[in-house]
């Protein structure tokens, strides 16, 4: 008599759990080639749509060097990206100024000095504040930030380099502080213990022990906070200003990269210049995320052979 | 044994509590100086917390309290103003894992030197104090071509030379040792069981061991300790032979631990 288990038909009987094994196998498979297949698409996607042009019909030259951003204008619309560039990076390098040494501080505390309560609280905090959608940032930026710099700095307009750096430096912040804080984590804690053993004080061992052990993951951390702020468009549209200009100080309007995207491609003819124009800007800004995501996962890379 | 010199560590009535779990039970003793002792009992009996208690490094653990008087050389390292980097200078530690910090050999030997000279010494006098120490724990002559490479990349028993080779600089006066061979391979345990007891004399060491037949053959004297409290502390030789508690007979024989 067969039981129901099955497990006396000989081997090549395919039970039940063989069953849940094959399919648990290929939907887990399926999960994890489909972020592979999706970046993929994407990028098939933007480079139909915009390498070409950028490779043929673009003058690089122009697109590259001139702050001219006329796309509609009659009958020679002018493609010079410069100041957008310009926009982008100004904004992303004051954000860094100001996330990078707060979410590193705020790791060092969160990891080294505050325990128990605390320390579960800081958490629970910095990865709420992660959560907290770009757009009320960018509200935050136009509604509170604005009025504050204009009264501070006696400007008559208040977004600026200096909004947009400030409000993605605040969302760059959590991300880079809980990607610290697992490098700092992830330093073993005989490492700390010899070094309090021989006398060394808390921020000794800090300076001289804990972060030059953790500091690959800290620069992975600030590289994906850059890439971060490199890839924020809605917060950054409603922070700078949105004005084609070469910024001289902070407190001048400046156009992002991505914000030109968001703000332009719904009004364009599909297929024409200025609409592949635009993807071309996406190819830039894909090129440069993936580097920077690539710089980063090479340096988290490079602490583990390290060891 | 004579009282005329003062003991290394002297404890009196130290109780220790993890939490609501008490460790240490009025724990009194007097670890001789210049000489080699060693702590043996079963796992749990308080014989590390007691190690650890005495640079103080146990308080890494907030939820520790500690009751009663722990004395190294004459002074009171429980007292509120006692320096924790001065105290961890006179008593330097040394780990069951070997943990030599992820930096090269020399920087190694030189942590704490220079976080007790800030104001740096030149190449040629750390070159000199390098070379002497690790001579001093016989360990010059397999590193002296790898100062500079990491010091995580030498053997087990190399980094535990090192470990304690870079307690050396600072002079201390005492060395804690936490099982210090139970990572190690019988010949590396035999070269630095050899090398602490060319150590005694300038040092007062205090050892933590599960190995009955290092206490033996290593120390000078033996403490026995159950369930955080002391029950023997006697002459290494006199101990193994004629242990005067039934308890301490039944462990070194083997019959629990």
């Amino acid at each position: 008599m067969a039981s129901p288990g099955g497990d006396r038909s000989g081997p090549d009987h395919l039970g039940r759990e063989w069953w849940w094994d094959k399919i648990a196998q290929v939907l887990l498979f399926g999960g994890g080639i489909s972020a592979i297949v999706f970046i993929i698409a994407i990028f098939v996607f933007i480079a139909q749509q915009g390498l070409g042009y950028a490779l043929v019909d673009l003058d690089l030259a122009t697109y590259f060097t001139s702050p001219e951003w006329r796309p509609t204008s009659e009958p020679e619309p002018v493609f010079g990206a410069l100041a957008l560039i310009v926009g982008t990076a100004s904004v992303t390098g004051l954000a860094m100024l100001v996330s990078v040494p707060f979410s590193i501080g705020a790791a060092i505390f969160i990891g080294e000095f505050a325990t128990g309560r605390t320390r579960e609280i800081l958490k629970v905090l910095v990865e709420l504040l992660a959560a907290i959608p770009s757009v009320v940032w960018g509200f935050i930026g136009l509604m509170v930030m604005s009025p504050l710099l204009m009264d501070v700095f006696d400007v008559s307009v208040g977004v600026s380099v200096l909004n947009a750096g400030l409000i993605l430096g605040l969302m760059a912040a959590p991300i880079m502080t809980t990607i610290a804080e697992d490098a700092l984590k992830a330093v073993p804690d005989g490492f700390r213990e010899a070094a309090e053993a021989m006398g060394a004080t808390r921020w000794q061992v800090i300076r001289q022990v804990v972060l030059p052990s953790a500091k690959n993951g800290l620069v992975a951390a600030v590289l994906l906070g850059v890439g971060r702020g490199f890839g924020e468009t809605m917060a950054v549209l409603m922070a700078s200003g949105h004005s084609i200009n070469m910024p001289t100080s902070p407190l001048d309007q400046v156009r992002a990269l991505t914000a030109t995207i968001a703000a332009e491609l719904g009004e364009t003819a599909r297929g024409s210049d200025h609409y592949r124009v635009l993807f071309s800007i996406g190819i830039l800004l894909f090129l440069v995320t993936f580097i920077i995501n690539l710089l980063a996962d090479m340096f988290v890379r490079g602490k583990k052979t390290a060891r | 044994m004579a009282e005329a010199r003062e003991p290394a560590i002297r404890t009196r009535g130290l109780n220790l509590w993890y939490g609501d779990f008490q460790a240490l039970f009025d724990v009194d003793l007097d670890i001789a100086r210049g000489r080699v002792t060693s702590l043996i009992g079963p796992s749990g009996c308080g014989k590390s917390t007691f190690l650890r208690s005495v640079n103080r490094i146990i308080e890494r653990l907030d939820y520790v309290r500690t009751s009663g008087s722990i004395e190294v050389m004459g002074q009171d390292v429980l007292a509120s103003d006692v320096a924790l980097t001065q105290l961890r200078r006179e008593v330097g530690m040394v780990f069951q894992r070997p943990n030599p910090l992820p930096i090269s050999v020399r920087r190694n030997v030189l942590f704490a030197h220079r976080l007790h000279n800030p104001h740096g010494q030149s190449r040629a006098e750390e070159d000199e104090l390098v070379e002497r120490v690790l001579r001093e724990v016989l360990l010059w002559d397999q590193v002296k071509d790898r100062l500079d490479s990491l010091a995580t990349g030498l053997s087990l028993e190399e980094q535990q030379k090192l470990c304690i080779a870079r307690l050396l600089p600072v002079k201390p006066s005492v060395l804690l040792m936490d099982e210090p061979c139970s990572a190690l391979d019988p010949e590396a345990t035999s070269a630095v069981e050899e090398l602490i007891w060319e150590l005694r004399g300038d040092y007062s060491i205090l050892i933590v061991t599960h190995n009955m037949a290092q206490a033996r053959r290593a120390s000078d004297e033996c403490i026995f300790m159950l369930l955080g409290k002391v029950v023997e502390h006697a002459p290494t030789g006199d101990m193994f032979v004629t242990p005067t508690h039934s308890e301490t007979a039944d462990y070194i024989e083997g019959r629990y631990g």
